[in-house]
């Protein structure tokens, strides 16, 4: 389609549970929603490990996991092209895993080691994969907002139509920078000059913080009309919708010039981070009521509804991710730590 | 070799730069239709269009962030920010981002941007308005912290500027824009880092940059009056900072004043005199002497205005005390 639809809030909004229900669909290339399938399994069990990982104190720091939301960046990073890029925050493992960063090397930066995405320097919340598009995991909310806006308006002054994707939170949407972000996107979209996808993760929740009690208006695509954007809200454990919305979107973007956003609305499984181990904020019942609706599993009933997944293929499936994560474990544990002299190597460029 | 005014090289070297390199787009409040606040951007969005002269909302933190943006895709921002006191509500920008980014991404993007505009105190602009941050800035490793005192000089760090690979606070003067000098043809960058000795003396060394340079230069030429000569170091850059220059020349006067505009605590003159005090302690024959902006906010009076900021009055005092002509203030070190 040529224009995104305008906003038209699609449920009431009060968690990923009550999200509109999608119909039935003919699934278009099985081969590719397969892998796609394989990819989710991978991001969810390299997670776990992470979750291992931090326990055994081989992760350091903060470490912020995916788990639950991964039919968004999966739906989103499958209908981007190899030479459109993308910022997102620091919940970023799945990025950069659906992008095609080699998990060895997405499991030795959480390491700390020099065979990193980003050689040890940046950490969970800043992997980096500049060659794949990949600009960044940031860890100030909503500081990469603005980063994205301007990288949308450098490709198309440098002409071509590469598009630029913002992965946010929902507890982004209140910081100034999203606002001030997307004022200028809106008013650089007028000349084409702004081929930006917005994309919020709302997952209910930012910390402990849920939304109702942080944004006065809980329908957040709405808000994207104050500076001319027209944004839609999806349910966001459904790949398929995902993908649809994606791909959509992804085109209007690619033939205007012009911002769009989509509220995807989805559900974080794990606490907010690793040290989030009560989490007090919400229910166990809360949780297990979301897992119903985990998006591997619908995706997994969907691709047996096609009859394009059996009972063997689902555990082959979990094999691989386990040989997968484990020899990306096995390749962090093994590598190097970054040598002494890194400590001082890209703080500048050449000399001025 | 033409007189430029400070603004005119500064705006100048803006055009070359924009013609030599399309990737060069400069963006800010009202550097457009209106022409800049100083209108050091006059006539640029008619030479250039809306799509490299971007006028911006007044939105400091997003169109810093923007600029980052594109800078980390190739392109070389330079950013008018209408006055360094408005750089705050950019403050994480520039410090989270700008700054970092090329360590935290283990090399992979840079931030080829520059942020310039005027910095430090105008004529009763008052508190708000008259604030020196270079200290603020010249903190965070990764970026370069430049403050032309000359037009020459503004030409030559800003060439500089623009066509690096770093982030770079450009600090510029608004009681300098109107000045004049001499200013090089051709290509004259300016290296970071390389402080000038603008005149020669043996008795003490008198450190400054930006305005300063013009106060500490006219101290001189009173101290010679009175048989005192003073070497006047012009640091032009705070980070880097020229550590050689200043320690070569205290170690052949053994007396050192380091001048600053800006608030007395925890500012540049402090390091400045630390290192002064680690690389040349055994020769040095006083302690280091600071004059500096008065810690308080900038009064609104014109009185209290000019009691605030450090004039030459304030140079000759402190060089004097460092020759043991003066006395020092009673209750330890007062005026600033
Ligand atoms: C500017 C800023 N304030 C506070 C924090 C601490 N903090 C880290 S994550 C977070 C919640 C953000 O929630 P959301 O944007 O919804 O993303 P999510 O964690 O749900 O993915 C907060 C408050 C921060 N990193 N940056």
């Amino acid at each position: 389609m040529a224009e995104p639809s305008r906003h038209e809030p699609a449920s009431t909004g009060d968690g990923a549970g009550t999200a509109v229900a999608t119909p039935p669909r003919q699934i278009r290339d099985p081969d590719d929603a397969l892998a796609w399938y394989r990819r989710m399994v991978v991001a969810r069990r390299f997670e776990e490990e992470t979750e291992r990982a931090f326990r055994r104190g081989k992760i350091g720091g903060y470490l912020h996991v995916y788990s639950g939301q991964e039919a968004v960046a999966a739906g989103f990073l499958a209908e981007m092209r190899d030479d459109d890029i993308f910022f997102t925050a620091y919940r970023d493992h799945a990025h950069a895993l659906f992008r095609g960063s080699p998990p060895g090397a997405v499991m030795a930066e959480l390491f700390g080691k020099a065979t990193g995405v980003a050689r040890g320097k940046g950490g969970s919340m800043h992997l980096f994969d500049v060659p794949r598009g990949f600009y960044g995991g940031y860890g100030i909310v909503g500081g990469h907002i603005p980063l994205a806006v301007g990288a949308a308006y450098a490709l198309r002054y440098q002409g071509g139509d590469r598009v630029c994707l913002c992965f946010m939170g929902d507890g982004a949407i209140n910081s100034g920078g999203f606002h001030e972000a997307m004022n200028m996107a809106g008013l650089w979209g007028q000349e084409g000059l702004c081929p930006l996808l917005v994309i919020v993760e709302n997952n209910q929740f930012a910390m402990g913080t849920p939304v109702a009690r942080s944004s006065a208006v809980t329908d957040l695509a709405s808000r994207f009309a104050a500076y001319g954007i027209p944004a839609e809200r999806i349910d966001g454990m459904d790949f398929f919708t995902v993908r649809a919305a994606a791909r959509r979107a992804i085109a209007a973007v690619r033939s205007s010039g012009r911002p769009v956003a989509i509220e995807a609305l989805t559900y974080r499984f794990a606490g907010h981070g690793a040290a989030d181990l009560f989490q007090p904020y919400r229910s166990r019942e809360d949780v297990e009521r979301a897992r119903g609706r985990d998006p591997i599993l619908i995706l997994e009933r969907r691709l047996r509804e096609a009859g394009l997944l059996d009972d063997a293929a689902v555990a082959a499936a979990a094999a691989e991710a386990e040989a997968i994560v484990a020899d990306a474990v096995r390749f962090a544990e093994e590598s190097p730590a970054p040598p002494a002299e890194a400590l001082h190597t890209d703080v500048y460029g050449a000399d001025a | 070799m033409p007189e430029l005014s400070y603004r005119d090289a500064i705006r100048a070297t803006l055009i070359e730069e924009m013609d030599r390199d399309p990737a060069v787009v400069l963006l800010g409040e009202d550097i457009g239709a209106y022409q800049g606040t100083f209108r050091i951007t006059a006539d640029l969005l008619g030479r250039y269009g809306p799509t490299r002269v971007i006028d911006t909302p007044i939105s400091e933190l997003g169109f810093v962030g923007a600029a980052i943006g594109m800078a980390m895709l190739g392109l070389r921002p330079v950013v008018e920010m209408m006055t360094w006191n408005f750089s705050l509500l950019a403050f994480d920008q520039i410090v989270n981002n700008a700054a970092k980014l090329r360590y935290f991404s283990g090399g992979q993007v840079e931030v080829p941007l520059v942020i310039r505009g005027p910095n430090g105190a105008g004529v009763q602009l008052s508190a708000q308005h008259s604030q020196s941050l270079e200290a603020i800035y010249a903190h965070v490793p990764g970026l370069y912290v430049v403050a032309p005192a000359t037009p020459a000089e503004a030409r030559g760090l800003l060439r500089t500027a623009i066509r690096g690979r770093d982030p770079v606070i450009f600090l510029e003067h608004a009681a300098l824009y109107a000045s004049k000098g001499e200013v090089p043809d051709g290509d004259s960058a300016l290296p970071f880092g390389r402080a000038e000795v603008v005149r020669g003396g043996d008795h003490v060394t008198v450190v400054a940059y930006s305005r300063m340079v013009g106060v500490a230069l006219e101290a001189a030429e009173r101290l010679a009056a009175d048989g005192i000569e003073a070497e006047v170091i012009n640091l032009r850059t705070l980070r880097p900072l020229d550590v050689a220059t200043v320690l070569a020349s205290v170690r052949r006067t053994h007396r050192a004043v380091v001048v600053q505009e800006q608030w007395r605590l925890f500012g540049a003159a402090a390091e400045i005199a630390a290192t002064i005090a680690e690389g040349a302690f055994d020769l040095l024959d006083a302690p280091v002497e600071r004059v500096t902006g008065e810690d308080v906010p900038m009064p609104y009076a014109r009185n209290l205005e000019l009691l605030a900021l450090p004039d030459a009055d304030d140079v000759v005092r402190a060089a004097r005390r460092t020759l043991y002509r003066e006395p020092a203030p009673a209750g330890g070190r007062a005026d600033g």
